[in-house]
């Protein structure tokens, strides 16, 4: 995910907000999941609970992580699997890029995974000679256009029906005329994808969940094309990050019963799997598990921040926040969007290139109070912009902070703060609102107006009331 | 009928599964049935589906390890089930004899299913302390199938039948 410079999210925010298609596609596409998610998870009657449980589960198992993927390890090999550790991207990109090599693939189909998506795998696996084809219907979308995910759960939500005909045409279908119903259009992908499910030699998929008691990686999907993935193709990986593993089945269960009501607003998706090694004579007979660490251990040592490793990717958060539903997931530039993409993504990859992203927030608590684990996203976007201020903060805004907080130290330096702010402002002043500061404080009016300081403060009104009486 | 079963029926048919109650004795009429309503005239089943489930009148061809292009020439699947779950609508298939292999049912584009009535728990932590067992003890791969494969990829406009069966039948038997 390093790009080498900053990520200016101010900047990629307005670009996407003067895209009006994009905002027509976004609001339409997050009010509706919005009000799905809302059905669903108001008719569980007790969901607060069920999130208290989810949200201690998680923690328990992130506060003993090396225990339980030991535990994972050993319980995946007992059943078959063969467990690798990649430190970061590059080694886990080298592990399945290598197990390709070794048994002659050069066209593996791939399950939707945010896991690859953010090693960058397919881009690795080209270069290695292996063509990964994406076979869930938005990310086949996104592969096609050349473009990269705007959102956790629905990549392509920033594309209309109208531009994914126009792809397809273009595409897959050859240049034979489509209608934009989705249905011709899922058809279309269907069609073209039968043919590689059914010649695959290697499948590559993320996982939900891990089950440390058990070895058991779990898979959650609607489309089918999951089990097509991890079904038919002799060779199977999976690439899961570190903290994705729980404790037993039962904690599994409990997070079924959370993630497809807070994620598409169903009961349950259309397909949930749960792999367990090899099993002869049914599916893959040979499985390799790449448990991925990529910078989840520099979240971890972080005692506030280490909550958002929590996330189960049910994107709930960024479909109810302000933000995210008007500039959409590219903005964000990472493959974590939305608010937990902006506590995520800087802890993940370094505050150096992400500064920008927590303050990418009104800390409006939307996303916190629907998020199905309990993460409370607002502290830590605060948390982080405390770092970014300590870590970051060029010198004339520590020079400037410094001097407020000797104006507020006592009343005798706030009463000569106010009296010379109030004879500097005076030609800034137009009907009793500063709409404009000069060159180095212009940022802080550029989305809002300042009030002046007022001609009489009420420390002075007190003074000329009530003489040297102390208010 | 208990208010599982109830339930269970009700989360089928809003999962666009067609549900057909039937008695023990009336599994292979009702498949016969469903098979000659959809013209399938090949129908692929576990070596382990019992004898009286199969239908008259249609092939049936024995999933003898059949390659993914043998499966897709199938015109559906038919196999029992290790257990259902009401309160999600959910069939969940843990690789019993009568499930089969999971690539059976998935790659036919119909999928019938035989859920006995007993076999259907109120809700999900009922069902995973069932599933649990057989993981633990066995590793056996397990499959929760609820509703026929979709998409709400373009628009979030909700396409029944993408990479899975497009259509999904459950015999019930009381």
């Amino acid at each position: 995910m390093s790009r080498g410079h900053p990520h200016d999210f101010p900047a990629a925010a307005r670009e996407a907000l003067a895209d009006a298609q994009l905002r027509a596609n976004l609001r339409g596409a997050t009010q509706t999941i919005r009000a799905r998610r809302a059905t669903a998870v108001a008719e569980l009657p007790d969901f607060e609970e069920l999130r208290e449980q989810a949200r201690r589960v998680k923690d328990d198992a992130l506060g003993r992580l090396d225990e339980l993927l030991d535990e994972f390890q050993a319980a995946a090999e007992a059943a078959g699997a063969r467990v690798h550790r990649a430190p970061d991207a590059a080694a886990a990109n080298d592990i399945v890029a290598g197990i390709a090599r070794d048994h002659g693939v050069t066209e593996l189909v791939k399950m939707k995974s945010l896991a690859t998506d953010e090693i960058g795998l397919d881009a690795a696996l080209a270069t290695a000679g292996v063509e990964a084809v994406e076979t869930d219907l938005a990310e086949l979308i996104v592969q096609l256009a050349g473009d990269t995910a705007s959102h956790i759960l629905v990549p392509a939500v920033h594309y209309s029906r109208g531009q994914v005909r126009d792809l397809f045409q273009r595409t897959i279908a050859q240049g034979r005329e489509l209608s934009d119903d989705p249905h011709e259009l899922a058809e279309v992908s269907r069609l073209y994808l039968r043919e590689r499910f059914l010649r695959a030699r290697m499948g590559v998929i993320g996982a939900n969940v891990g089950v440390a008691e058990t070895g058991t990686v779990c898979v959650v999907e609607n489309e089918g094309n999951g089990r097509m993935c991890t079904t038919l193709p002799p060779l199977l990986v999976t690439v899961m990050g570190i903290e994705k593993v729980l404790p037993t089945l039962e904690d599994l269960g409990l997070l079924l019963r959370l993630l497809p009501r807070s994620a598409t607003g169903e009961r349950m998706s259309s397909y949930v799997s749960l792999l367990t090694g090899v099993m002869p004579g049914d599916g893959p007979q040979e499985y390799h598990i790449v448990l991925l660490d990529n910078g989840r251990r520099n979240v971890l040592a972080d005692p506030v921040g280490r909550q958002a490793l929590r996330c189960i990717r049910c994107s709930a958060c960024l479909n109810v926040c302000p933000v995210y539903s008007r500039v959409g997931g590219h903005a964000y530039g990472s493959i974590y969007p939305g608010p937990i993409g902006a506590i995520l993504t800087p802890q993940l990859w370094g505050m150096e290139e992400h500064a920008k992203l927590p303050f990418a927030s009104s800390l409006c608590g939307a996303c916190a109070d629907v998020c199905p684990v309990g993460i409370d996203i607002p502290e830590v976007l605060l948390h982080l912009r405390a770092r970014a201020v300590r870590e970051q903060a060029p010198a004339p805004e520590k020079a400037l902070f410094a001097a407020a907080a000797w104006a507020f130290g006592s009343p005798r330096s706030f009463d000569a703060a106010q009296k010379a702010g109030r004879a500097a402002e005076a030609p800034l002043s137009r009907g009793g609102l500063i709409r404009r500061l000069p060159a180095p404080l212009a940022g802080w009016t550029k989305g809002r107006d300042l009030r002046p300081v007022a001609r009489e403060t009420f420390r002075e009104w007190w003074t000329r009331e009530r003489g040297g009486e102390t208010p | 009928m208990t208010a599982a079963v109830e339930l269970f029926v009700r989360r089928l048919e809003g999962l666009k599964t067609e549900v057909c109650r039937v008695a023990a004795s009336g599994v292979a009429a009702a498949v016969a049935g469903a098979c000659a309503a959809r013209g399938i005239g090949r129908l692929g089943v576990p070596p382990g589906l019992p004898a009286e489930w199969r239908p008259a009148g249609v092939h049936v061809v024995e999933d003898h390890d059949l390659a993914p292009a043998e499966l897709d020439a199938l015109g559906a699947a038919l196999t029992g089930c290790t257990l259902a779950i009401a309160e999600t609508g959910s069939l969940v298939l843990a690789a019993g004899p009568a499930d089969g292999r999971r690539a059976l049912s998935l790659v036919p584009d119909a999928y019938l299913c035989v859920v006995r009535e007993d076999q259907v728990e109120p809700d999900l932590p009922a069902a995973m302390l069932r599933i649990a067992g057989l993981i633990r003890e066995q590793g056996r791969p397990v499959v929760f199938v609820s509703g026929p494969s979709a998409t709400s990829d373009i628009e979030l406009q909700r396409v029944e039948g993408v990479h899975g069966p497009r259509q999904l039948v459950v015999l019930l038997v009381s």
